[in-house]
C-alpha cells in the first residue's frame, strides 16, 4: 500500500481549484485499490476546508492548524516535513503556483527526495514513476524519472487535470504542526485595480499583440487595426511591463483571464504557459507567428506562420476596400 | 555591503532544431544563448540599491556553467556589476536545479552578501526552483515572485510585495538577509553603455572550482540529481489548421474568420 499526498491550495478562505486538479492527478496514481490519496490543509481556519474536499478520490483529510490563515513559507516547509516523514508518501503533489514557488524546492533539497515542477503528466511507465513537463520555452516534451528515490515530489500545471466529479466521505485526521519560527509576516493582500480603463474580461473579441512587435512605436497600428476590425486590443506581459499598454490588458497568470472572448488573434506571442493561462479557453484561436514551433500553434485553432507586419498590412489593406 | 545575483545563460532553440541522437538533450548545434530575462530584472534591482546609498556596495554576479557563460556575465559587467564570478567543472553537467543551488549557496557562503537575488524562473527551462532553494542550502528567509521590493542595505527587514495570481499582490516583511526570486516587471533594466560594455572587456571574471567551494565531483551531477532526463521529445503537433498561401490569401482567411465571429 502506498500513499499519495496532496497539498490543498487556499487563499483569502477559499480553496484554489487547482486542489481539485492534484486530487484528480493524485487519483491517476494509484497502483491498486489499497492504495492512499491523503489531502493535507494547512493554515488557521484549515477545517473550514473539510467539507468542500471530500470529494471522490480523497480517503483523508488531513488537517494541519497553524498560526497564520494564509500561506507561509516557512511555516508550510516545516508542517509538510514533518507529515511527510510520518506518512511516507510515495508521491506529493503541489500546485505549479506562486506559493509552491516559494517553497517547493526547499522543502525538495531538504527532504532529497525526487522533485520535478510545472508537471503536466504524471504516470507510471511500469514500475518507474515518469514525469513529463516542457523544456526549451515549451517547445519540446521533456520526460524525466527518479531512480532510486522512494519519494517524489511534483509541483503540477495548472488546467493539466480534469477534477473528478461526486462528493465523498473521506475519514478526517489532524496532525500536530511542528514549532516554527516564521520569517516573514504577511501584511495585506493588494487587489489591483483596472483603472479607468475598459474590462477585457468582458470582450468576445479580442486581437492580442506580444513582444513581435517589437518596438513602442509599432503599437499605434495595431491599435488601428484592432479597432478597424472591431477587437479589443490586449497583450502579453512584457508589452505591459514596459508600459506600451496598461497592465488592466495583460492576458495571463498575472494579468486577466478573458473569459467571455471567443475570438482571440495573437499576434507575436509565443504561447507561454502563464499566457495560455489566461486564453487558452477560447474556442477560436488563431496564431500569427514567424516561428512553426512556437507553442501558440499547439493550443491555436488556425495558424498562420508569417511575419505579423506583413498580415496588418495586407489586413488594413483588404478591411479598408 | 554585498548583494549577490545569480544568474543564468539559457538556451533558445533555432527554428529548425534536432533532437540528440540519445534523445537526452536537443543537439548543441541548434541553442542559442542569451543571458536569462529575469537576470535583467534582478541584477538591475541591485543596481537601484547600489545607486540608492552613499555607502559602498559591490554588485556580484555568480553563474554556473562552462566557458560561453562568460559572454553572458559580460554583459552583467557591462550593466554595472562589480565583480562576475563564474563556477565550472565537467562533473556538473547534467545537474539540476536542486545540485546549481547547492553550489550557488556555497559560493554565498564564501562572498557573506547581505542579499541574494535571483530570478523567478529560466526562460528556457522553466523550473523556478534554483533560486529558491538555494536559500534552504544557506537556511535563509526566502519568497518567490517578488514585484516590488522596499529594503535600506544593511537593515534586518524588507517589505515585499510578491505577485500571485489573477492581479493580486501580497505585502509581506520579510527578515534579512534573504533569498528573493525577482519577477518580470519590477523595474526598467537599463542597456549597457559604451563605457560598460568597455570598462567590462577589463574586468576579471574569476573562476571558481569545485574544491574551492568544499564541494567534490561526488556532490553534483546527474548522479546527485533529484530527476534524470529520460527523453526529450517534439509535442505531436496541436489541432491548428495552418492557413498557408500567399500573405493576401493568408489576410483574406482571417478576414473570413472574423467575419464568421460577426455573424455569429
Ligand atoms: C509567475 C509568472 C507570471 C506570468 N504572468 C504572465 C501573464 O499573465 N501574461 C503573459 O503574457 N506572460 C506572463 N508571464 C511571462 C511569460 O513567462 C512570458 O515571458 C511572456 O508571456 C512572453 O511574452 P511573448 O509571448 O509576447 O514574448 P516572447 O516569448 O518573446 O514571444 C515573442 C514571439 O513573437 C514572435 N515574433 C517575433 N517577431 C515577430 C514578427 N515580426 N512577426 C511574427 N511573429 C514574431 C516570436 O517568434 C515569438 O514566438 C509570467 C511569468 C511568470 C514567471
Amino acid at each position: 500500500m502506498s500513499t499519495i499526498l496532496v497539498v490543498a491550495e487556499h487563499r483569502q478562505n477559499a480553496l484554489r481549484p487547482v486542489s481539485f486538479e492534484l486530487i484528480s492527478a493524485a487519483h491517476g496514481l494509484k497502483k491498486s485499490s489499497d492504495d492512499k490519496v491523503l489531502v493535507a490543509v494547512i493554515g488557521s481556519q484549515s477545517e473550514a476546508y473539510v467539507e468542500a474536499l471530500s470529494v471522490n478520490g480523497v480517503d483523508e483529510v488531513v488537517v494541519l492548524k497553524s498560526s497564520v490563515s494564509d500561506f507561509d513559507p516557512d511555516i508550510f516547509e516545516a508542517a509538510l516535513s514533518a507529515l511527510i516523514e510520518s506518512k511516507k508518501p510515495s508521491v506529493v503533489l503541489l500546485p505549479h503556483s506562486v506559493d509552491s514557488m516559494g517553497y517547493a524546492a526547499t522543502l525538495a533539497s531538504k527532504l532529497r527526495c525526487g522533485f520535478s515542477t510545472d508537471v503536466f503528466i504524471a504516470e507510471y511507465q511500469g514500475d518507474e514513476l515518469v514525469a513529463t513537463r516542457g523544456g526549451y520555452n515549451q517547445k519540446v516534451n521533456v520526460e524525466v524519472d527518479f531512480p532510486s528515490k522512494s519519494c517524489v515530489l511534483m509541483t503540477i500545471r495548472a488546467g493539466a487535470f480534469k477534477p473528478l466529479e461526486g462528493k465523498a466521505s473521506p475519514v478526517v485526521s489532524n496532525f500536530d504542526l511542528p514549532a516554527v519560527q516564521s520569517r516573514s509576516q504577511n501584511k495585506e493582500f493588494i487587489e489591483l485595480g483596472g483603472g479607468n480603463d475598459i474590462d477585457i474580461t468582458t470582450a468576445e473579441f479580442i486581437m492580442s499583440i506580444g513582444r513581435g512587435v517589437g518596438e513602442e512605436t509599432n503599437v499605434e497600428q495595431f491599435r488601428e487595426l484592432a479597432e478597424t476590425a472591431g477587437a479589443t486590443l490586449c497583450c502579453s506581459r512584457p508589452i505591459a511591463d514596459a508600459g506600451w499598454l496598461p497592465k488592466s490588458r495583460q492576458v495571463g497568470q498575472s494579468g486577466k483571464t478573458v473569459g467571455a472572448c471567443k475570438l482571440y488573434v495573437a499576434m507575436g506571442v509565443s504561447g507561454s504557459i502563464q499566457h495560455m493561462a489566461g486564453m487558452k479557453h477560447v474556442p477560436t484561436i488563431v496564431a500569427v507567428n514567424t516561428d512553426p514551433a512556437a507553442s501558440i500553434f499547439t493550443i491555436a485553432k488556425y495558424g498562420i506562420v508569417a511575419d505579423i507586419f506583413d498580415i496588418e498590412e495586407e489586413l488594413n489593406n483588404q478591411l479598408s476596400t | 555591503m554585498k548583494i549577490l545575483v545569480a544568474v543564468k545563460q539559457v538556451a533558445a532553440l533555432d527554428e529548425d532544431f534536432e533532437i540528440r541522437a540519445d534523445k537526452k538533450d536537443v543537439e548543441e548545434d541548434f541553442l542559442l544563448y542569451d543571458l536569462n530575462e529575469w537576470d535583467d530584472f534582478s541584477l538591475e534591482e541591485a543596481m537601484k540599491i547600489k545607486e540608492s546609498t552613499d555607502t559602498e556596495v559591490e554588485v556580484v554576479v555568480v553563474s554556473v556553467g562552462p566557458d560561453r557563460v562568460d559572454e553572458s556575465l559580460r554583459k552583467c559587467l557591462a550593466k554595472g556589476a562589480d565583480r562576475a564570478i563564474r563556477v565550472w567543472d565537467d562533473a556538473i553537467e547534467g545537474s539540476d536545479s536542486i545540485v546549481i543551488s547547492r553550489i550557488l549557496a556555497e559560493v554565498a557562503k564564501k562572498e557573506m552578501p547581505d542579499m541574494v537575488f535571483a530570478g523567478v524562473q529560466s526562460s528556457d527551462q522553466a523550473f523556478s526552483a534554483t533560486g529558491i532553494s538555494t536559500a534552504a542550502y544557506l537556511n535563509w528567509p526566502h519568497a518567490a515572485v517578488v514585484a516590488d521590493l522596499q529594503y535600506k542595505l544593511g537593515s534586518s527587514s524588507a517589505m515585499i510585495r510578491r505577485e500571485l495570481e489573477g492581479g493580486m499582490l501580497q505585502e509581506v516583511e520579510i527578515n534579512c538577509p534573504a533569498v528573493l526570486t525577482i519577477q518580470l516587471g519590477i523595474n526598467k533594466p537599463r542597456y549597457a553603455s559604451l563605457r560598460g560594455i568597455k570598462q567590462a572587456a577589463a574586468k576579471p571574471i574569476e573562476e571558481v572550482a569545485l574544491s574551492d567551494i568544499g564541494l567534490s565531483a561526488a556532490d553534483v551531477g546527474a548522479g546527485s540529481s533529484m530527476s534524470r532526463v529520460r527523453r526529450m521529445y517534439i509535442p505531436a503537433k496541436g489541432r491548428a489548421q495552418m492557413i498557408e498561401g500567399t500573405i493576401a490569401e493568408q489576410a483574406t482567411k482571417l478576414i473570413q474568420i472574423i467575419n464568421e465571429f460577426k455573424g455569429a
